[in-house]
């Protein structure tokens, strides 16, 4: 088990990148904490997987290096890291039975006979496999085979990290949250560090303790769920988390007001910004809709059932403004909204600005 | 509801009776007429019984040919099966080189049977050709038309250069069918490479080594071609497969009983390898899920 810090690290595919936009992989300084649970959100192609491949040691990062309890690493190969990673799609040993692949790599490391056994067996109880041990690996289904892969990384009990690279993407619905559930379990009863790479909001929110949100390379916040939830530091991660996500709209900010077009909006505190691309981020959940004079009118596009809730898509000066009807209230034949005012971000260039700053 | 009686729908079918008739049927039931009759000339027949095939199944000349078809098949299979994962695994997996190897391995495939034949017959003459050339100037005695050995090593290296290939390609394909991660994977369990062979690359080639398997045997079983061109059968009888046996018998010595006979024994064999292979085929790839518990 072991701390891993991100030194000044930083990546590109190309042989000679020239500027940021060459990096899949922007620079990027953190420390993960021994023992958490962490996941990296982002969309496809925002340089998650490589991040975690440098990890796992199966890439060579272009800048930086990466350390396991202050020890460099960088050059490392995956075998000598010391790490267990579980990917995509499950990858079993096909020819050989359950028990077998759970040995496979402490056969490949010389371990003792009746030490194998003993982890071997210790484990098949830990992921509930006792049934199939001796059976073939490719008959099983695939989040039974997920948890093989899974445990081919933890019967090396000194694993220094177990990182997951969207381990659930094959899994049956109601699997998942078995297998989430499971996973959370085991890193309760071994606590690994376990890096959690997702592009599914759901699964990194009830995963991990802390989240990293990346996009287009860069990792633009780190924070815990509530964190990324009422302060996106980026307007990425306020769309890109909660559903539907926080809305944005393009603003002027003049001490504590903001106008929207002709609309002006009281903010909670005076922003000093300047100028240069300004906008208000407002969640869904903190949009009220009502009848009449009280807030500003907007116009309805559309409303969406979601079961316990509605969605309301509605205009404001042209620009797309979603709330949130809880069950039982009405749709207002005139409508206007009202926005709780400490919840509204601004934004400046697509980053948070902190209230006086 | 009542079914609609239409008996204009037999019309449809009748092209491809024809069709079939003619191309399959026919010949065949001439093959089966010859082989239970005889004759003495003046397109006279009488009725034969079994006797024919009671001949065949007992003559020395017919359980020799099938003898060497099987030993051909094996020689064949030992060196091809094992030189082509080997060549597979040497191949690029991506890169400009990939389409290069592709064509140069399908080369040799392209080549008909009978210019095979010719190709190696001229390579391995001793006063034009190449490699019999060279072999003799090393101070071999080297003469495919008059070593039984010769011969049989001349065959042999012929159909690995034509076919070898078909191997490589079949398993290259497997191979490049593995998802990155295996490799990854067994990077990370410590594999050895010998390792990732044994457990990754040899059970996931499962599939395609079983279809290059008994591609590979049919076709040597039936091998009829290129020994024809290169030795005619010789020396002696060495070369002599059943095929060419068959056609000695049939044209050559005009014994249309029995070699109709063993032509039909000959079919029976290749059709049991057939169905053997079509069997096989079917089931390859259909991992049993077994277990699969709802829970």
């Amino acid at each position: 088990m072991a701390s891993i810090t991100l030194d000044k690290l930083a990546h590109s595919y190309l042989s000679n990148p020239k500027t940021d936009a060459d990096f899949a992989l922007k620079e990027i300084d953190y420390e993960w904490q021994d023992g958490g649970a962490y996941a990296l959100l982002g969309p496809s192609g925002c340089g998650k997987t490589t991040l975690l491949n440098i990890i796992s040691g199966l890439l060579v990062p272009s800048k930086g290096q990466i350390k396991f309890n202050g020890q460099d690493v960088t050059h490392l190969q995956p075998e000598e890291r010391n790490i267990a990673q579980v990917f995509q799609f499950p990858v079993i040993y096909d020819t050989m039975t359950v028990r077998q692949n759970l040995a496979f790599p402490l056969i490949n490391r010389r371990v003792p006979k009746d030490e194998i056994s003993k982890r071997v067996n210790e484990m098949i109880k830990v992921l509930d496999l006792s049934d199939k041990a001796d059976r073939k690996a490719r008959g099983l289904t695939a989040d039974e085979k997920q948890k093989i892969s899974l445990g081919r990384g933890l019967v090396r009990y000194d694993v220094n990290a177990i990182l997951f690279d969207e381990p659930l993407t094959v899994i049956d619905p109601h699997m998942k949250w078995q297998l989430r559930t499971k996973l959370k379990e085991i890193h309760r009863q071994l606590g690994h560090t376990m890096i959690y790479v997702t592009h599914d909001q759901t699964e990194a929110l009830t995963f991990a303790d802390k989240v990293v949100v990346m996009y287009e390379g860069e990792v633009v916040q780190i924070g815990t769920p509530e964190e990324l939830f009422d302060k996106p530091a980026h307007t990425f991660v306020g769309y890109f988390i909660g559903s539907p996500g926080m809305n944005v709209l393009p603003c002027r900010i003049a001490g504590s007001t903001a106008s929207v077009g002709n609309t002006t909006i009281e903010l909670a505190h005076a922003y000093n910004v300047s100028g240069a691309k300004t906008e208000l981020g407002i969640r869904p959940e903190f949009v009220y809709l009502s009848a009449g004079k009280n807030g500003i009118p907007v116009r309805i596009d559309g409303v969406e059932n979601i079961g316990r809730f509605k969605i309301v898509r509605a205009n404001l000066e042209g620009h797309a403004i979603n709330a949130v009807l809880r069950e039982g209230e009405a749709v207002p034949a005139d409508p206007a909204v009202k926005f709780e005012t400490k919840r509204i971000n601004v934004y400046e260039n697509s980053h948070l600005v902190r209230a006086g700053g | 509801m009542d079914k609609p009686y239409n008996n204009r729908a037999w019309f449809l079918v009748i092209p491809v009776f024809l069709l079939v008739a003619i191309s399959a049927i026919i010949p065949i039931m001439t093959v089966v007429n010859y082989s239970v009759q005889d004759t003495f000339g003046n397109n006279q027949f009488f009725w034969a019984g079994t006797e024919w095939f009671e001949d065949v199944l007992r003559s020395e000349r017919f359980w020799d040919a099938l003898g060497r078809n099987l030993m051909f098949s094996a020689i064949i299979l030992i060196i091809e099966i094992p030189l082509g994962i080997a060549i597979a695994l040497t191949m690029p997996k991506k890169g400009i080189w990939v389409p290069v190897c592709l064509v140069l391995m399908a080369l040799p495939l392209l080549i008909p049977w009978n210019v095979v034949g010719t190709i190696w017959q001229i390579f391995g003459r001793s006063d034009i050709g190449l490699l019999g050339y060279t072999l003799d100037n090393l101070g071999m005695d080297y003469n495919y038309a008059s070593d039984v050995f010769d011969a049989w090593a001349t065959i042999i290296l012929m159909d690995v250069w034509h076919w070898t290939s078909l191997v490589v390609l079949l398993c290259y394909a497997g191979l490049v069918s593995i998802p990155e991660a295996y490799y990854q994977a067994a990077k990370i369990d410590g594999a050895s490479k010998w390792a990732v062979f044994r457990f990754i690359q040899l059970p996931k080639m499962r599939g395609v080594l079983i279809i290059a398997f008994l591609l590979r045997f049919m076709d040597s079983f039936m091998i009829y071609t290129e020994p024809f061109v290169l030795t005619g059968g010789g020396p002696g009888n060495s070369t002599t497969f059943m095929s060419i046996d068959l056609v000695k018998q049939a044209v050559g010595q005009f014994d249309l009983g029995p070699a109709a006979a063993m032509s039909l024994v000959y079919q029976l064999m290749v059709l049991t390898v057939c169905y053997v292979f079509f069997t096989v085929m079917s089931n390859v790839g259909v991992d049993k899920v077994d277990g699969r518990v709802e829970d």
